[in-house]
């Protein structure tokens, strides 16, 4: 593979955008080094697109600068920034051939010819297009329709490739095996790229740092295990993968670690910051233990309110004191059935302290 | 170097320093000026007017393009670069706009600038080329600065566009109309008289209400609105008569009505009228039958408001059909059904639900058809008699004997607050998508059918008036056959060789032919402002689609506004505005082509506007992402996309260039004569059959030349995509 990478930073210093009242983003700070995929996750209308589309040069950011390498490029129009940008709807040129669409940019940067037309076969294999140049657009499936708005966005060799929802259009299946040939071809050309999505696994799988964002602001970045495992705020733990989140009260502080009680049991965590008092604490489904048998370490009791069978795991609603949880077993074999009681355990993982004022959650865990 | 600055301080030197600053008497494309170039006063570039001839108010233009040599090398993000740019664009076009209106051909031209700084030893004429490169260097230079500034993305093309959109629209649509304004509350000396305004302003000859209670005609101004208000409605129901037939019944020759919607744009209004007098006058067909056959004495009650109405009536019912047809078909079968189910019955159902619903697009078609009524001057010329309307009116004022500016700049006023008053109603009630029922996807319901008695209603009105037309086009066709209409029936072709003749001679072939010179002219300024028109218009829709900025709606009011401006106003703001310098373009081929660019440029904004949208951003945005900047997208990935749309475009401005006449009539010379403002001339001296001819030849020349643009621009598109699977395709993705 030919394509070289130029690849640059990103970089937003205190960046806004408001259109007329409404502030799709605020004041955000963010990098994303050179040669790495960072995904932007969230909610439909927290600013994802916004985002990209003010990295891109499509929207001009109303306060604040961006950053491209070392270069400002706030004031600069889309076509003099060198990103590329791979759009939800594709957006290929309905009246021009998969080849002419490849090759569109590499013409209008007045490459020779013989280059142009090098380049562009060799960006169409990479996306394992290689024979469909003749082809009109309307004339190829939805997942190599994609490839090409790749090759098209991948040949011109970007200091940054954006991705907005790339997958969105797909089913399930394609969904992976795409998603995997985009990271894959990030990953050896080491481009940088900036990734919109509001699938959380989607996320979690491409990543090398995730952005969640919600309402117009950054609510937590990290790497993806940062995010699952230690999530800043009631938000993100509920955002991404599933969480319940109960309320719970920082007893004692020692070094790195606080004692939380809750339910009449007490767990050591991590403290994160917190000061004594109050806190939330956010449990995943699979952090949970459930066994009628009385079980080693602290425990609460509980008894079963629904239980279902999804062949590779069951699911279980179970009252508690602390509230309604929402328990995954991976334990097929040994299924408790509804309205038993349950002693319930905690994982030394998947249990966290996560900021103050959190009301208690009554509802199933979804 | 920045190349966007380096080209327009390329092209501003050239206009300051190597072209004639001032217009060349002899025509645009004249080159006389080469000879005495470049020290002759009169073709001087500016440099030298300033150095050699002492006009050294010239001086100031030279410092503001000598200003953005200073950051000509700097790095556009530095904001001195911007700053440079804008203060020397502001301050160079206004400059260049005030010295230009300040001293005029007898030095200054306000009274106060007089006193002020005593009176003037000089004198200038009017801008030609050299002014009219450097103020476009200076507005482009201007419109970089402020992109450089990021605004509307930092996008230098679309920047520029919009000033130069926004500059045409002001010396072409603003100015003039504002001229008018001037005039009207000024004498025919030009000095300040606001209370010969009010006298003409109130005068009985516009609003007059005698005839009410005696013998005496009504003030124009009332003539009009009933004209309007009378032609205004009976378009709308016949233009629903048209469509319930096309829609709701299984009337079977539907493509047949869809010819007529055409005819009316290939037809020069006023020839209907002419069509009129040859069935109705007092030698027409049917007055002739008339008094063969029961001995009823033939009379001129054509002339007046019935002929008009009539002639109108069948101008403009199509374009109410046009309208109608969308509205009828926009209501909501499933809200019929509904009513059906709850036991209306279908005439119930008609009136109760139905017609309710189709209540604003009837308002749409209403208001529609008074505006051109009201506009039209074609038809009142030749079908007037004594029943005066303000657009002839304002004619009269400035080509009779009168010769009174500020009579007819305050029966522009008149006129111009009706029809605005009507646009403004009609974009504001009507504009916001008032059609309630229009649901788009999952309404699959069938339409009811016409309940009997309606239906019987409205074939009885349409058939009749099918045949009306089709035996008015008949009369235009063959009338120019005749040897003299109502007199002598005999078949001849004397009226096409009269027009028409060519002739050999040793110089090889002369068009000899009466018609031939204005022909040619009209052929020649319909080819030329055609792609203007079209590409100024696709060039604001593209502005109207795609870009977001401060003030756009003020921006697309003002784009739309000329189609509210009736054509006989602009012929006189045109007159008024450009017979004296900064602009002096009467007589010339130019303003007849700017004329028509302006007139027509809504046609091709609605055209572009529509097309657009339903081009998905993405492939712009697309596009801007991979390097191509926004005018090398238009190009290669909007235009391509945007074929039919050119063709409609170019379609409607050639023909409207063709047909026009109102505004047309103020603005030809000798020189420049076209084919309405000749035919209109020969029908008032009597000469029917020459001017029915004409009229038949310029339709089918039309029919041609649409033929033609379609069979140029629509190829490509045939050869490689349908529409269809382009959809298909777009809505796959
Ligand atoms: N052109 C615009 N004018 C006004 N508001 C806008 C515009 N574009 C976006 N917004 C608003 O800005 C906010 C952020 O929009 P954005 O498109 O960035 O959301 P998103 O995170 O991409 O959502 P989704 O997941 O639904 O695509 C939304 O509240 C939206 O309504
Ligand atoms: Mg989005």
């Amino acid at each position: 593979m030919t394509v070289e990478s130029k690849a640059a930073a990103v970089r937003f210093d205190n960046v806004t955008k408001a259109y007329g009242d409404v502030v799709a983003v605020r004041e955000l700070c963010f990098t994303v080094e050179a040669g790495k995929l960072v995904t932007l996750l969230g909610p439909s209308g927290c600013g994802k697109t916004t985002t990209l589309r003010l990295i891109a040069g499509l929207e001009m950011a109303t306060t604040g600068a961006v950053f491209i390498g070392d270069e400002d490029v706030t004031r600069l129009a889309a076509t003099e920034r060198d990103v590329s940008m791979v759009f939800q709807s594709y957006a290929l040129f309905p009246h021009m051939t998969v080849m002419e669409n490849v090759a569109y940019g590499l013409k209008i940067s007045r490459l020779p010819k013989d280059e142009v037309e090098s380049k562009a076969n060799e960006g169409l294999a990479l996306v394992g297009l290689a024979g469909y140049g003749e082809r009109l657009p309307s004339e190829l499936s939805g997942g190599q329709q994609q490839r090409v708005a790749v090759a098209r966005a991948l040949v011109l060799e970007p200091q940054v490739l954006l991705f907005d929802e790339p997958l969105s259009n797909l089913d399930a299946k394609l969904r992976r095996r795409v998603r995997d040939e985009i990271r894959e071809l990030q990953q050896n050309l080491g481009l940088t790229s900036v990734y919109v999505t509001h699938d959380q696994e989607e996320a979690l799988a491409v990543s090398d740092r995730i952005i969640v964002m919600n309402e117009a602001i950054i609510a937590q970045e990290g790497t993806p295990r940062d995010l699952y495992e230690w999530p800043a705020d009631k938000f993100v733990a509920d955002f991404i993968g599933d969480a319940n989140l109960i309320s719970g009260e920082i007893v004692d502080i020692n070094g790195e670690t606080a004692r939380v009680a809750f339910g009449g049991v007490e767990l050591v965590l991590p403290h994160r910051d917190m000061s004594k008092g109050e806190v939330g604490v956010a449990i995943r489904p699979n952090a949970v233990k459930v066994s009628t048998e009385p079980i080693d370490g602290p425990s609460i009791n509980g008894t079963i309110g629904k239980a279902a069978y999804l062949g590779g795991h069951m699911e279980y609603t179970i009252e508690t004191a602390v509230g309604q949880l929402f328990v995954i077993t991976t334990d097929v074999l040994h299924p408790v059935v509804r309205d038993a009681a349950v002693h319930i355990g905690f994982a030394n993982h998947g249990v966290s302290i996560v900021g103050n004022d959190v009301e208690p959650t009554h509802d199933d865990g979804k | 170097m920045n190349r966007t600055v380096a080209l327009w301080l390329a092209v501003g030197w050239v206009g300051f320093a190597l072209l004639p600053w001032y217009a060349i008497e002899d025509g645009f494309w004249s080159f006389v000026w080469l000879d005495g170039f470049p020290t002759d006063a009169d073709y001087a570039p500016g440099i030298v007017q300033a150095m050699g001839h002492g006009r050294l108010w010239f001086l100031p233009i030279g410092l503001a393009l000598v200003a953005p040599f200073a950051v000509l090398w700097r790095d556009k993000t530095t904001p001195s670069f911007a700053f440079v740019l804008q203060a020397a664009g502001i301050f160079g076009l206004a400059y260049t706009v005030v010295q230009g209106f300040a001293i005029g051909i007898q030095g200054w031209e306000y009274g106060f600038l007089v006193t002020l700084f005593g009176e003037f030893g000089d004198r200038q004429f009017g801008m030609g080329y050299g002014a009219l490169l450097t103020s476009a260097a200076f507005l482009f230079l201007l419109t970089r600065g402020m992109a450089a500034r990021g605004i509307v993305k930092g996008d230098v093309f679309v920047v520029g566009s919009i000033g130069g959109v926004i500059s045409l629209v002001v010396a072409f649509i603003v100015f003039p109309i504002s001229r008018i304004l001037v005039s009207a509350v000024q004498d025919n000396d030009e000095n300040y008289a606001p209370a010969l305004f009010f006298g003409k302003f109130l005068s009985t000859k516009i609003w007059g209400i005698d005839c009410l209670t005696s013998n005496v005609g009504c003030g124009v101004a009332w003539n009009s609105l009933v004209m309007g208000i009378l032609v205004g409605a009976g378009t709308a129901a016949l233009g629903l008569a048209f469509a319930l037939v096309a829609t709701r019944t299984g009337f079977r020759a539907k493509k047949l009505l869809r010819v007529l919607t055409v005819l009316p744009i290939i037809t020069p209004p006023f020839v209907i009228g002419l069509a009129v007098i040859l069935l109705f006058g007092r030698s027409g067909a049917i007055s002739t039958f008339l008094e063969w056959s029961w001995g009823i004495e033939p009379s001129r009650w054509i002339y007046g408001l019935p002929g008009i109405w009539f002639a109108q009536m069948l101008a403009f019912t199509p374009i109410a059909f046009l309208v109608m047809i969308g509205v009828v078909e926009g209501v909501s079968p499933s809200m019929e059904e509904a009513a059906l189910t709850l036991r209306a019955d279908n005439w119930k159902t008609f009136t109760t639900v139905t017609l309710p619903l189709m209540r604003p697009g009837l308002a749409n078609a209403f208001l529609i058809g008074f505006i051109e009524s009201i506009a039209d001057f074609g038809n009142p010329l030749v079908l007037g008699g004594n029943y005066d309307v303000l657009s002839t009116e304002i004619f009269f004022a400035i080509v009779g004997a009168q010769n009174d500016q500020g009579q007819a700049a305050v029966l522009a006023i008149v006129l111009l607050s009706f029809t605005l008053s009507a646009f403004y109603a009609q974009r504001r009630w009507l504009g916001q998508k008032s059609y309630a029922t229009v649901t788009g996807k999952g309404d699959s319901g069938v339409h009811i059918l016409l309940p009997k008695r309606l239906k019987w209603l409205v074939f009885g009105t349409v058939l009749p008036w099918s045949v009306l037309t089709a035996i008015i086009y008949c009369m235009i066709m063959f009338g120019g056959f005749v040897k003299t209409w109502g007199f002598d029936h005999s078949l001849t072709l004397m009226h096409y060789i009269e027009a028409f003749s060519v002739t050999t001679s040793e110089f090889g072939l002369v068009w000899s032919g009466a018609a031939w010179n204005s022909f040619w002219t009209t052929l020649e300024i319909a080819a030329i402002s055609a792609p203007l028109t079209a590409a100024m218009g696709l060039l604001t829709a593209y502005i109207l689609v795609r870009q977001r900025f401060v003030g756009k709606d003020a921006f697309e009011f003002g784009t739309m506004l000329s189609f509210a401006i009736p054509g006989t106003v602009i012929g006189i703001s045109y007159i008024l505005a450009f017979n004296v310098p900064p602009l002096e373009l009467t007589g010339t081929g130019v303003i007849l082509v700017i004329c028509f660019v302006f007139r027509n440029m809504p046609v091709g904004v609605r055209a572009g506007v529509a097309a657009m949208s339903q081009i998905d951003e993405n492939l712009d945005e697309a596009s801007l992402t991979l390097g191509a900047n926004s005018f090398l997208t238009l190009r290669k990935v909007v235009l391509p996309l945007l074929r039919p749309a050119i063709v409609a475009a170019l379609v409607f401005s050639f023909v409207r260039a063709m047909t026009a006449i109102s505004a047309v009539i103020f603005l030809v010379s000798a020189e420049y004569d076209m084919a309405t403002s000749y035919i209109i001339g020969r029908v008032e001296n009597g000469d029917f059959g020459l001017a029915i001819s004409y009229s038949s030849v310029l339709i089918v020349v039309m029919l041609s030349a649409i033929l033609v643009i379609q069979l140029v621009v629509g190829k490509r598109q045939l050869g490689r995509r349908d529409p269809e699977q382009f959809s298909a395709q777009r809505s796959a993705a």
